[in-house]
């Protein structure tokens, strides 16, 4: 017995849709294997994972704060990985894009103004943006690797960051805890409802993934993205460079990364403070590919991956399971969807060995 | 004389997991297949290693299981990527996105223990000479093996007719096809050989480096390791060059810390992955260096058309 593959004439548009259901799937069954192994029902953990969180307000809401970083970070890579330019330094973008744009309400602490969190947004979006730039310049100048210089980068990125809010940003009165003043009312991105922690910042994200689906699927800009990501050699024919789309690409991906970053710290904390990594931009990647790179996917998938974070704090409370599950979770997963996908390519046929030999 | 000494040794120790992840990847990469999941292994590597020299208390079977764990755990990148043809670099990087998640939830339990140290091998009478005794004759088995296994590498590739067919591989799938080469069974032993090694080199960060487990401790050596195969341009030699120049660096900036020289440790810390983007800049501006010797069929899937 042997698994052969055999090319479809055209992609399946049955299986495009299917492939993300089936990896998920296959993530509740692994899931639920997992907790026969760690000895719990898993029946009940499954429910406590992924139904529960639904049910409560409390957490409907944590799985929307969660959604917003991990969906506006998808969504620039997602333009970025259609493109063929591996941005997997998106960590460090949101980094950088969190301290750019806690930069003026720090500096000047007393100033409020409805203009500052509108500029705070522009600076964090700029600051990642520069951030990504790094990579992209060097691919483009010099054909370097971006996979491994954006990566390098993110290191850099939590060093700074750590340095800046344990020196130079530190707050005096902040009993020697690293972290930055509370920033004022002004500076906060304003939350949702009236209790709870919904913040104006997931109104943003499903705002740029709409923008961001328009460009890839409506714009001549989108199907250069396409081109060169399916073609480079195509897209030289075309005329597509694709030294600028580098450019462009990270330039995008990083602006998005640094306005998650900058929503994090406006909306969620109300400071810089060195708790701000957590990891989303790697669990990014997971969420880009689950919304099969579509923006409006990802804005799902964004759900999704947060019901998983959420379900993980609620399964380490209520029985006892790590909550460094939801990350083994969240890995399986991606290994699931990368194997549905080739569903979509090619018709996936079982030979038996004798059978071949004739 | 003695600090000198101790210096150099401590550069071995953190030279040595490069070098021993790096050699694996060159390998793989050499067949024409990008393994970005290194830092995934690996650190199953070091949790597997650290494990079982806790429960059994012998570091040798802990480096035997973090080999085992380390080609075991490369299977799954193998499975998908050949037998599935998914995408090499998304799959690379979900096998280190699960390798970082699983070890963490593996070594919870381990966290804080005191690991047991593999100690150096100190050959009687001959390590006892001065200055290089302790440097040559005076380390632990994992630093010779990855001598050993970086010179097997080096004539397995370039003096073996298999290692031709693994580079022919590597340069073209499908003329290697023709000629009725198993395209896909070399590039499966040679991810095998791959994650073996990279277990092996978080096996010796956690049995000889740091004899403990701490999540994430990895800390982006496998990333380093990668960036280490392109500054070597796919060649044995420069990648002992190049492992021993970031091992140095690495030692150096602890030093350096040490002193108390008026520099942020956070800066300090930050030297050996800016080090890595000077290097890659360094290197892909010399294009015909690189272009000669990178596998040409790097990173593409092969689906034989019988």
């Amino acid at each position: 017995m042997r698994i052969e593959l055999q090319k479809r004439p055209d992609i399946s548009k049955l299986y495009s849709i299917l492939s993300p259901l089936i990896a998920l799937a296959l993530m509740v069954v692994a899931g639920a294997i997992m907790f026969i192994l760690l000895g719990k029902n898993p029946f009940h953990g499954l429910y406590v994972y992924f139904i529960e969180p639904l049910t409560d307000p409390w957490s409907r809401e944590q799985i929307l704060v969660k959604a917003t970083p991990l969906t506006l970070i998808a969504i620039g890579l997602a333009v970025c990985f259609r493109s063929g330019n591996w941005n997997i330094g998106a960590e460090g973008q949101y980094l950088i894009g969190g301290m750019f744009g806690a930069m003026i309400p720090v500096l000047f602490h007393g100033w409020e103004s409805p203009l500052l969190l509108p500029l705070m947004l522009i600076m964090g979006m700029a600051g990642g943006a520069l951030y990504g730039f790094i990579p992209a310049i060097l691919k483009s100048r010099f054909g370097t690797n971006e996979i491994l210089t954006s990566l390098m980068l993110v290191y850099v990125a939590q060093q700074f960051v750590d340095w800046v809010v344990r020196g130079p940003w530190r707050d005096p009165q902040g009993m020697g805890f690293p972290g930055t003043k509370s920033f004022n009312d002004s500076g906060l991105l304003p939350k949702i409802f009236e209790f709870g922690d919904a913040h104006y910042g997931a109104v943003i994200a499903v705002i740029a993934a709409v923008a961001l689906w328009f460009m890839l699927s409506k714009t001549l800009k989108g199907f250069e993205i396409a081109v060169l990501g399916q073609s480079p050699r195509a897209g030289r024919f075309a005329g597509f460079s694709a030294k600028q789309m580098t450019l462009f690409a990270f330039l995008i991906s990083g602006a998005m990364a640094g306005l998650a970053g900058i929503g994090e710290v406006s909306g969620t904390v109300g400071k810089l403070d060195d708790k701000l990594s957590l990891g989303y931009g790697f669990a990014a990647i997971i969420v880009a590919f689950l919304g099969r790179l579509n923006p409006l996917g990802i804005v799902a998938a964004g759900l999704v991956l947060a019901l998983s974070y959420i379900g993980g704090e609620a399964a380490q409370i209520s029985i006892g399971v790590s909550d460094r599950a939801t990350r083994v979770f969240q890995g399986l997963l991606l290994f699931f969807v990368l194997a549905c996908d080739t569903l979509i390519h090619y018709r996936v046929v079982l030979v038996s060995s004798v059978k071949a030999r004739m | 004389m003695d600090v000198w000494a101790s210096i150099i040794l401590s550069v071995c120790a953190a030279s040595t997991p490069l070098l021993i992840a790096a050699t694996g990847e060159l390998v793989v990469e050499r067949s024409g297949v990008l393994n970005l999941g290194v830092e995934g292994m690996m650190i199953m590597g070091a949790v597997a290693a650290f494990a079982t020299a806790q429960v059994t208390g012998n570091p040798y079977l802990g480096a035997v299981a973090a080999v085992i764990v380390g080609a075991t755990f490369s299977l799954l990148f193998a499975f998908l990527t050949l037998t599935l043809v998914a995408n090499q670099v998304a799959t690379g990087l979900a096998l280190t996105i699960l390798g970082l998640g699983l070890s963490g939830m593996i070594g919870e339990s381990f966290v804080g223990h005191p690991g047991v140290r593999m100690e150096a091998l100190n050959i009687p009478v001959l390590s006892d000479i001065p200055v290089i005794g302790k440097i040559v004759f005076g380390q632990d088995l994992i630093f010779y093996l990855s001598i050993a296994l970086l010179a097997g590498v080096a004539w397995f590739l370039f003096k073996t007719r298999a290692g031709l067919m693994l580079r022919s591989v590597g340069d073209s799938h499908n003329s290697a096809h023709a000629l009725g080469i198993q395209v896909i069974k070399i590039r499966y032993m040679a991810i095998l050989f791959g994650g073996g090694c990279a277990g092996l080199a978080g096996g010796h960060l956690s049995l000889v480096y740091v004899p403990q487990w701490v999540e994430g401790m990895t800390a982006g050596r496998g990333w380093i390791a990668l960036a280490l195969v392109v500054f070597a341009s796919w060649r044995p030699g420069r990648l002992l060059v190049g492992a021993y120049l970031f091992g140095a660096v690495t030692i150096g900036q602890f030093h350096v810390q040490a002193i108390g020289v008026p520099i942020p440790a956070q800066f300090l810390t930050s030297l050996p992955y800016l080090a890595t983007i000077v290097v890659l800049v360094l290197i892909a501006r010399n294009r015909r260096l690189t272009m000669i010797n990178t596998p040409a069929a790097l990173g593409t899937s092969f689906v034989p058309d019988r």
